[in-house]
C-alpha cells in the first residue's frame, strides 16, 4: 500500500521468506509529480449527467475539446494475467500442482494446511505462499508444521495477485514434482478476480459459515474446481444443511467437485489427499502438453 | 475492495498508452457480471489519477448488460445475476456478454 496515493496495484506487498528471513525489498514504481492535498478537489457533473472530480484544481473546464484517440482494446488485467500465465507456464514446465486455497476468514485454510503438511510431507516436496494482510502468524504455523514458507503481507490488499505469488516463487524455488499452497487472504470477493497462475482455485466452505454462502458469494464458487466442506465435526451443533448448501452451490456451479471434512479432527481427510494425489499426476502427465485437459475452466475474467 | 487495484490498472495501461502526453477522456467497459462495481472505479479513479498524465481526463465507463443464448429455445435473454435461468426454465445456454472488464480507447488531449 502506497502512503501516497493509497495505490496497492502499483505497490509492492511485503515478502518474507521464513526460512531465511529474507524480507524482499518492497518497491514503487510510480512517482507523485502533484501532492495529494494541493489543490482542492472539484466534482462537478458532466452533461450526460456523469459526476465526476478532478484531484486538482482546472482554469477552465476543457472538456468535449479531445484530440486523438488511441485504441487500446485489453483487458484491464491483463497485465496480472499474463504473468500468470507465465507462472502457470513456469510450474507446468517443473510439473508442480499449484492450488489457490480461499475462503472467508476463518474457515480453517491454515488448519487445513498444517494437515495436509503431515499427511503429504512424505509424498511430495510441499510449499506453501501465505497471504494475508498483516503479521507472519499463519507462516509460522506453517514453517512448524515442516513446509518451507514464504508469507506475503498484503497490507490493505485483500487479495492476493500474480506479482505476489510470482515473488514469493522467487524466493521459494520448488523443484520438480512439488505441491504449491498458496493460501489466499480470507476473502470472498476479491480473489475469484486474480489470477495467480494456479491450476485450480479450491474453496473452503465450513458448515459454521451457512448454506446461503454460494449464492451470496457466486463469483467465487463459480471460479471453483474443488469445494471442500470443512469443520463437519460441529454439524450436531449447527444448523446448516448439507443438502441445502449442495444444492446451492449447485445453482452457481454444476461441476465442482465437493468433499466434506474436518480439518480438526481428521475425518474425511483422505478424500482431499486422494485429490491432490491425482492432480499432482496429471501435472506430471501433461506439462508441456499444449492441450492440458486440466486448464482452468469456470473462472470469470479470463477472456481474451 | 479489489476496485482500487482494478482502478490501478486502468491508469497504468492508459498511461503506457498515452506516453507522457495529456489525456482528455479514458473509456472503459465493465460487465454486470464482471464482479467489478462501476461506482467503486468512479470513487478510486481521481485519487489514483493524480500526478498522472490522466489527472484531467474523464472517466468513461460503458456498462455491458450480461446476455445468454438459450441452448434449449434459442432465445437470447438478460442474466443480470450469475444465477438467472432462461424464462423457459432450461439451464443450459451459452453466456454471450457480461463479463467484460476491458480499457477500450484513450482520447489525448488537443495540443494546445
Amino acid at each position: 500500500m502506497c502512503a501516497t496515493c493509497g495505490c496497492e496495484g502499483e505497490v509492492k506487498a511485503s515478502v518474507l521468506n521464513l526460512q531465511t528471513g529474507h524480507a524482499a525489498a518492497p518497491s514503487h514504481e510510480h512517482d507523485h509529480n502533484v501532492p495529494i492535498g494541493q489543490g482542492d478537489p472539484h466534482e462537478h457533473v458532466h452533461a450526460d449527467g456523469t459526476r465526476h472530480s478532478h484531484p486538482h484544481e482546472l482554469r477552465e473546464h476543457e472538456h468535449g475539446h479531445g484530440g486523438e484517440t488511441i485504441t487500446i482494446e485489453q483487458r484491464i488485467l491483463a497485465k496480472n494475467d499474463a504473468l500468470a500465465a507465465k507462472t502457470r507456464a513456469w510450474l507446468s514446465g517443473r510439473e508442480i500442482l499449484a492450488l489457490n486455497l480461499v475462503s472467508s476468514p476463518g474457515a480453517g485454510k491454515t488448519t487445513l494446511l498444517e494437515r495436509s503438511i503431515a499427511g503429504l510431507a512424505s509424498e511430495f516436496p510441499l510449499f506453501v505462499i501465505e497471504g494475508d494482510q498483516a503479521t507472519a502468524k499463519d507462516g509460522e504455523r506453517i514453517r512448524a508444521a515442516g513446509a518451507p514458507v514464504v508469507q506475503v503481507n498484503t497490507g490493505t490488499g485483500c487479495h492476493l495477485d500474480a506479482e505476489m505469488v510470482a515473488r514469493g516463487l522467487r524466493e521459494l524455488k520448488p523443484g520438480s514434482g512439488a505441491v504449491l499452497f498458496i493460501e489466499n487472504v480470507g476473502n470472498l470477493v476479491c480473489p475469484a478476480l486474480f489470477d495467480l497462475g494456479e491450476r485450480a482455485k479450491v474453496v473452503i466452505f465450513s458448515v459454521t459459515e451457512g448454506e446461503d454462502k454460494p449464492l451470496k458469494y457466486p463469483h467465487m464458487f463459480r471460479a471453483a474446481e474443488l469445494v471442500i466442506f470443512n469443520k463437519i465435526d460441529l454439524l450436531p451443533y449447527v444448523d446448516f444443511s448439507m443438502a441445502q448448501a449442495l444444492s446451492n452451490l449447485r445453482e452457481v456451479n454444476a461441476d465442482a467437485t465437493t468433499f466434506e471434512l474436518s480439518a480438526r479432527t481428521g475425518e474425511g481427510l483422505n478424500d482431499w489427499f486422494g485429490w491432490i494425489r491425482r492432480q499432482a499426476a496429471l501435472a506430471r502427465q501433461f506439462a508441456f502438453l499444449e492441450t492440458d485437459p486440466l486448464s482452468r475452466r469456470g473462472n470469470i475474467t479470463p477472456r481474451s | 475492495m479489489h476496485e482500487l487495484a482494478i482502478t490501478c490498472n486502468i491508469v497504468e495501461l492508459a498511461e503506457e498508452a498515452a506516453n507522457g502526453r495529456r489525456v482528455h477522456r479514458v473509456t472503459i467497459e465493465i460487465g454486470e457480471l464482471s464482479g467489478v462495481l462501476p461506482d467503486a472505479i468512479t470513487f478510486c479513479f481521481p485519487e489514483v489519477a493524480n500526478g498522472t498524465c490522466l489527472q484531467d481526463a474523464f472517466l468513461e465507463i460503458r456498462r455491458i448488460d450480461a446476455l445468454a443464448r438459450c441452448s434449449g429455445c434459442g432465445s437470447e435473454f438478460r442474466t443480470p445475476e450469475i444465477t438467472t435461468v432462461c424464462p423457459c426454465g432450461s439451464l443450459d445456454f451459452v453466456r454471450l456478454s457480461g463479463e467484460e472488464l476491458n480499457i477500450k480507447s484513450i482520447e489525448l488531449e488537443e495540443a494546445a
